[in-house]
């Protein structure tokens, strides 16, 4: 059986938007990826649960609240104390472009900001995992 | 510690491991499996199937959370289908199970059809071989939900609950994918909208009759309580409603009733049994499979069915003949 590549993707934080995150999913999953879906308000806790159980390859973030700098740290915090530190982080929404290399230096994988074409997104996963 | 031994002995992280490399079937998960074989056959698995929409992921988190008031532990395996275009697939169940989402107590993983039909995927019943021998003592299983046939849960399920509701159409949902044969338990979800109990009656006038001589009736009364008498088993129809949280205590009795069922009666038994044996077929055709490319090889196999499409010879001598020439290249190997 060939191996797929395996996305969490979650929307930390309280905005109640998740079309960009949707969108992403559905270009990941034509791409050929399992994207397992958690959807809104997704705890840190949650998400490196999710990650954990589910055995993902990747971590992919929306946020547009604008709590990406105190969101991002936590996750990669509980991604850490579940072993999980080797998992790529990729996140996206509306990062202002100094806090890019802000959360790059953290430890995120890959920044997306808005109007990101989802086949960079796609490209930016298979190239985290070799391909 | 190899992965099976750090997995039995409660390192979460290396069963999603584990249960990663059973899936995509590779040496480790291949290894690990038949490592943790002795410890499987203990968990009840229950199979939770219905049409997309009947609110199946909704009742499973609401039953895993009453469960878990309970005290007691379990593992969740929720199938959706993989595109047959990309390869790909969307799994979203886990939207609907948020509230179990930071309890370790509760072990929830997402699985991809990959092109198997039957409402699970071809891995599913490793899966929870594995989840089983970790010692999960209660497994779900929800399938895809597709229209087409979901009856492969019933193979790997010791009971299977049929989830339906009202609003979905005039036909009984079920009826049409062949699934009323398979239902152990038939629930009607959605049970605070007024149209359920039309859906109940409809499902009474074509309920199956009592199935296989068992020694227990069970009914699941309004007074929640489950009363045992000589029969076999009388497929109960319940009611819930996973929004209103409504009619779980209900369906928990009667899932216990049933695993009690089956137990006394002696079909769990059975059940092993024949599951043994459709295990130990599966991989002596896969074993034969992999024969046939090490021993006659893809270019001579192709030639073979070549003639088949020629209709120079028929399927069943051509397959005589190549496992003539298995037995004869295994023989001269010796
Ligand atoms: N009114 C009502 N809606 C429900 C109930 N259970 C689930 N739903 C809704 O039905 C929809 C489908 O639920 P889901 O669990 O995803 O169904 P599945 O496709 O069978 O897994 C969701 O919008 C749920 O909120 C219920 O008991 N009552
Ligand atoms: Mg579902």
């Amino acid at each position: 059986m060939e191996k797929k590549i395996r996305v969490l993707m979650a929307k930390p934080g309280l905005d109640g938007h998740d079309r960009g995150a949707k969108v992403v999913a559905r270009a990941l999953r034509d791409a050929g990826m399992e994207v397992i879906y958690t959807g809104l308000r997704q705890t840190p806790v949650m998400i490196a649960e999710a990650a954990l159980q589910e055995d993902v390859d990747v971590v992919g973030l929306s946020i547009l609240s604008g709590a990406h700098l105190s969101l991002v740290p936590r996750v990669l915090e509980q991604l850490r104390e579940r072993n999980m530190a080797d998992v790529p982080l990729v996140v996206g929404g509306i990062i202002p472009a100094d806090d890019i290399p802000v959360l790059q230096e953290l430890g995120v994988y890959k920044v997306f900001g808005p109007g990101t074409n989802t086949q960079d997104v796609v490209a930016a996963i298979n190239r985290a995992m070799g391909m | 510690m190899d992965i099976a031994a750090a997995a039995l002995a409660g390192d979460r992280r290396a069963l999603s491991r584990l249960l990663s490399g059973v899936e995509n079937d590779t040496v480790v998960g291949r290894a690990a499996l038949a490592q943790l074989f002795p410890q499987t056959g203990k968990a009840h698995v229950v199979g939770i199937t219905g049409a997309p929409g009947a609110g199946k992921s909704t009742l499973v988190n609401q039953l895993a959370r009453e469960i878990r008031e309970r005290g007691q532990k379990l593992a969740i395996v929720a199938v959706d289908p993989t595109s047959p275009y990309s390869g790909g697939a969307l799994l979203g169940d886990r939207l609907r199970m948020r509230d179990l989402s930071t309890d370790t107590g509760v072990f929830m993983r997402s699985m991809a059809s990959r092109g198997h039909a039957g409402g699970i995927a071809r891995a599913t019943r490793d899966v929870v071989s594995v989840l089983d021998a970790v010692g999960y003592p209660l497994i779900l299983v929800e399938t895809v939900g597709a229209g087409q046939s979901q009856v492969e849960v019933a193979r790997v399920a010791h009971t299977v609950v049929l989830v339906e509701a009202p609003g979905m159409g005039d036909d009984i949902q079920a009826l049409k994918a062949g699934l009323m044969e398979i239902a152990d338990i038939i629930v009607v979800n959605k049970a605070d909208k007024p149209e359920a109990r039309q859906t109940v009656r409809a499902l009474q006038s074509v309920r199956p009759g009592m199935r296989s001589e068992g020694h227990h009736r069970v009914s699941v009364g309004k007074e929640k309580q489950v009363a045992a008498e000589v029969a076999g088993w009388e497929v109960p129809i319940l009611q819930t409603s996973a929004l209103e949280n409504r009619g779980l205590e209900e369906l928990l009795a009667a899932l216990e009733a049933h695993r009690d069922f089956l137990k006394e009666s002696g079909q769990w038994r059975a059940r092993l049994q024949e599951n043994a044996r459709a295990e130990v077929e599966s991989w002596l055709q896969r074993h034969l499979l992999a024969l046939l490319a090490d021993e006659v090889g893809e270019a001579s196999l192709t030639a073979v069915v070549d003639t088949v499409r020629r209709r120079e010879n028929n399927p069943a001598s051509a397959a005589q003949e190549l496992l003539a020439a298995i037995l004869a290249a295994a023989g001269g190997a010796r």
